[in-house]
């Protein structure tokens, strides 16, 4: 009897050690070295998987993140400075600091300003929508509606406005990882620098057709006039095909551009006053004056000395 | 029983109402707005500046590419514009704006009605003439139709089949031509057949079309007496059945033989030439004629005068409503083509193009969608699909964005024949989303084979 017991144990034992011994070989053989960084660089990702740093997800971008040699082509939109600073912790790695950016729907072609030409009773989607023909107002590059952008939205920070008919921005929610830029069909959507305090200027317009044509379509359009180009000193204003861009890195937000555009296309938002528009126009007048007078002057004083030139002569 | 196609396919309503009306040429309008793509393939280059005068057929845009094709004058008159004008979808495209000034054609075109039934060029030439004369598939596709005739190195061509289907409801411009000028399409036939260099050449027409048939049959012996270049023209009555006029199914329908998914009509030995671009190769080899006109079906149960008009390209629509008697006010829809391939018309400013095969007229009742409900697994689609796809799986899948599934079931193959969402009982959008899924994965094929030749090229 206790025979039987003994052998038992000396068998499984044997057993035991045997299979561990076969275990230990093949975990040694196909070891799958992973680098422990990637795992915490992932905890401290926010984990929402939306793709926004261009990566599959958090861990894609982990993994990604670790091997580079530096951070410059890594970021997390969503985590903002915030996290980025927390990876660069855990990989020895500077990262410069990135301003916060927003998406900005550059359309402004509210239902009253921009009337509908024809019904589209198609299948409830912009890209669709976009495949098929122009879109069922005198605008063919503006919103169409449909609300892809709040569809590809992960974080619930863009709604349709049922008065307008466009897609607004929750800024406390958009973390600008850009899915909503992809979706639209029409490119409208821009992530922009959210600037100080929040405070930013656009160009709410996209239209590329000549003046007359997108005065006929839409109220609110970029015309293309150009006379905030010629107004602003700052040199932030670019024209390319008839419609106005603001460049976010010159823009100073004086706001004489807005104050200045006819068909109220360029928005500031997030200022706390609301811009008087006569005070600016007349502080613009009053500099452009100046600057002749002075040109005046130096004309003058360019063809003074000539003169007794000539007499000496 | 007469032949058709093996799989799917719909039985839409005929509402051929304009099939009795003889084609009319419709007046010149003032000015003609000329697209320089018209085609598919690269646009047209403009070869005129403002303010040249041109006469009627003379070239006004040379091809942008090897798939593209020449652009001519309809009209005589001044160029006053080249620039961006709205199409028929509202986009921008680049047109010519000719102001009308008389009607001067050119002197090298034959504008007799005499019938020239030998042509003694050698294939070659006769390819150059078509290329020159512009001619692209009258079918609705507007492939440049010398590419076509120029098949890749080691296919053979085995059977030319003339498309006379004309399978969606209301169309009757093809029946038209048929009847008008079924011999000229005979010629063209012929033409066609040498350059291919086959034996066999069938004009196929369904069965509603009985005066077409009996037409051509009466003729085609005639045309063999005087030439034995008519030999092995045959007439062939389809049952009918849409799309037929599609051309994998109408290759099925008439030699039972089915191209493969990715496949051109050329792996199965075939080329499909519509009635009316053999019309136009005719005018173009035999008359040095470009197409500068086609027939467009003015028609629609709420319009008040149904016809088949000659319309010069370039015309305006508005031009060609008012003088039918203008606007319907029932009227809530214009289509561009037929009713279940056609696309809507939202800007009625545009102007024809060589393509434009009819203006149909639709109330409110014949044209509103009804709302979508849920899908009720009933598989009308996918019996109803004549390329054996399930577009109930989809539809689901399109919206979803799964490039992957939808290339693995075959989403590149849809024709749009629309004929899912017609069965839908369920009145889902079925082709609305699978239309746009098929551009995308198309895109990423396309991408793919880019990159495939680049990879190679290195």
């Amino acid at each position: 009897m206790s025979q039987t017991i003994i052998w038992t144990i000396a068998i499984l034992t044997v057993l035991g050690l045997l299979l561990a011994i076969i275990l230990w070989f093949i975990a040694e053989r196909f070891k799958v070295v992973e680098d422990p960084r990637i795992d915490e660089v992932e905890k401290v990702m926010p984990g929402a998987n939306c793709g926004g740093c261009g990566f599959a997800g958090c861990r894609a971008f982990a993994d990604s993140a670790v091997k580079a040699p530096n951070l410059d082509n890594h970021y997390c939109p969503v985590g903002g400075n915030e996290v980025m600073q927390k990876v660069a912790a855990i990989l020895g790695h500077e990262v410069k600091e990135k301003a916060p950016m927003v998406a900005v729907v550059r359309c402004n072609g509210t239902c009253e300003a921009r009337p509908t030409v024809n019904d589209y009773d198609g299948l409830a989607s912009c890209k669709v929508k976009a495949a098929l023909y122009a879109g069922d107002t005198g605008c063919s590059f503006g919103c169409l509606g449909c609300g892809d952008c709040v569809n590809a939205c992960t974080f619930g920070a863009l709604s349709m406005d049922p008065v307008t008919g466009l897609p607004v921005v929750d800024e406390t929610k958009c973390t600008a990882c850009g899915a909503c830029a992809k979706a639209c069909p029409k490119g409208i959507i821009e992530l922009r620098p959210k600037g100080p305090r929040g405070m930013r200027m656009y160009v709410s317009c996209v239209n590329k057709d000549k003046g007359p044509a997108v005065k006929k379509a839409c109220a609110n359009a970029c015309i293309g006039c150009s006379l905030c180009e010629k107004t602003c000193t700052h040199g932030a204003i670019v024209f390319e095909n008839n419609v106005a861009y603001i460049d976010p890195s010159k823009c100073k937000l004086c706001r004489e551009c807005e104050a200045f555009c006819p068909t109220g296309a360029i928005h500031a938002v997030n200022f706390p006053k609301p811009l008087d528009a006569a005070a600016v126009k007349a502080r613009v007048q009053e500099r452009k004056k100046k600057a002749a007078e002075a040109a005046a002057a130096a004309k003058a004083a360019q063809e003074a000395p000539a003169k007794p030139i000539e007499k000496e002569a | 029983m007469n032949r058709t196609f093996s799989i799917g396919g719909v039985h839409p309503h005929d509402s051929k109402i304009s099939r009795e009306c003889a084609i009319e040429p419709l007046p010149i309008p003032e000015t003609v707005w000329i697209s320089v793509a018209q085609h598919i393939g690269a646009p047209a280059k403009p070869i005129v500046a403002v303010g040249d005068t041109v006469k009627v057929g003379q070239p006004i845009a040379e091809p942008g590419g090897f798939v593209s094709a020449y652009i001519h004058s309809s009209v005589s008159g001044t160029v006053k514009s080249i620039a961006p004008r709205k199409d028929l979808a509202g986009n921008a495209q680049l047109c010519i704006e000719i102001q009308v000034e008389g009607d001067e054609w050119l002197e090298s075109i034959d504008r007799s009605d005499i019938l020239k039934t030998d042509f003694t060029d050698d294939n070659k030439a006769i390819v150059e003439k078509i290329r020159q004369g512009g001619v692209v598939g009258l079918g609705g596709a507007t492939f440049p139709t010398h590419v076509k005739l120029t098949p890749p190195p080691g296919k053979v061509c085995e059977r030319l089949i003339i498309n006379g289907c004309e399978c969606e409801p209301y169309l009757t411009s093809d029946y038209r031509t048929l009847l008008e000028k079924g011999r000229e399409v005979v010629v063209g036939t012929a033409i066609l057949k040498q350059v291919l260099g086959v034996d066999t050449a069938t004009i196929a027409v369904e069965e509603n079309k009985p005066e077409a048939i009996a037409y051509l049959n009466k003729l085609l012996p005639e045309m063999r007496k005087i030439s034995t270049k008519y030999a092995g023209i045959s007439v062939m009555s389809l049952r009918k059945r849409y799309p037929q006029g599609g051309e994998k199914q109408l290759i099925d329908a008439v030699m039972h033989r089915q191209v493969k998914s990715g496949g051109l009509p050329i792996d199965v030995g075939a080329v499909v030439q519509n009635v009316a671009t053999a019309l136009a190769v005719y005018d173009a080899v035999q008359k040095n004629k470009p197409i500068i006109d086609n027939s467009v079906t003015v028609t629609g149960e709420c319009f008040p005068r149904q016809a088949n008009l000659l319309v010069r390209v370039g015309t305006p629509l508005q031009y060609i409503i008012d003088y039918l008697g203008g606007f319907p006010a029932e009227a809530v829809k214009v289509i561009s083509g037929g009713p279940m391939m056609g696309k809507a018309i939202s800007n009625l400013d545009a102007a024809t193009v060589k393509g434009t095969s009819a203006l149909l007229f639709l109330t409110e009742k014949q044209t509103r969608r009804a709302p979508e409900s849920n899908c009720i697994r009933c598989g009308r689609c996918a019996e109803a699909c004549p390329m054996g796809l399930e577009p109930f799986l989809l539809n689901p899948l399109a919206r979803a964005g799964m490039t992957d599934e939808l290339e693995k079931n075959a989403v590149q193959d849809c024709i749009e024949c629309g004929c899912c969402l017609y069965s839908c009982p369920a009145n889902i959008p079925l082709l609305d989303s699978i239309r746009q899924a098929k551009a995308q994965v198309m895109g990423i094929l396309r991408a793919r084979a880019a990159a495939a030749k680049a990879a190679a090229g290195k």
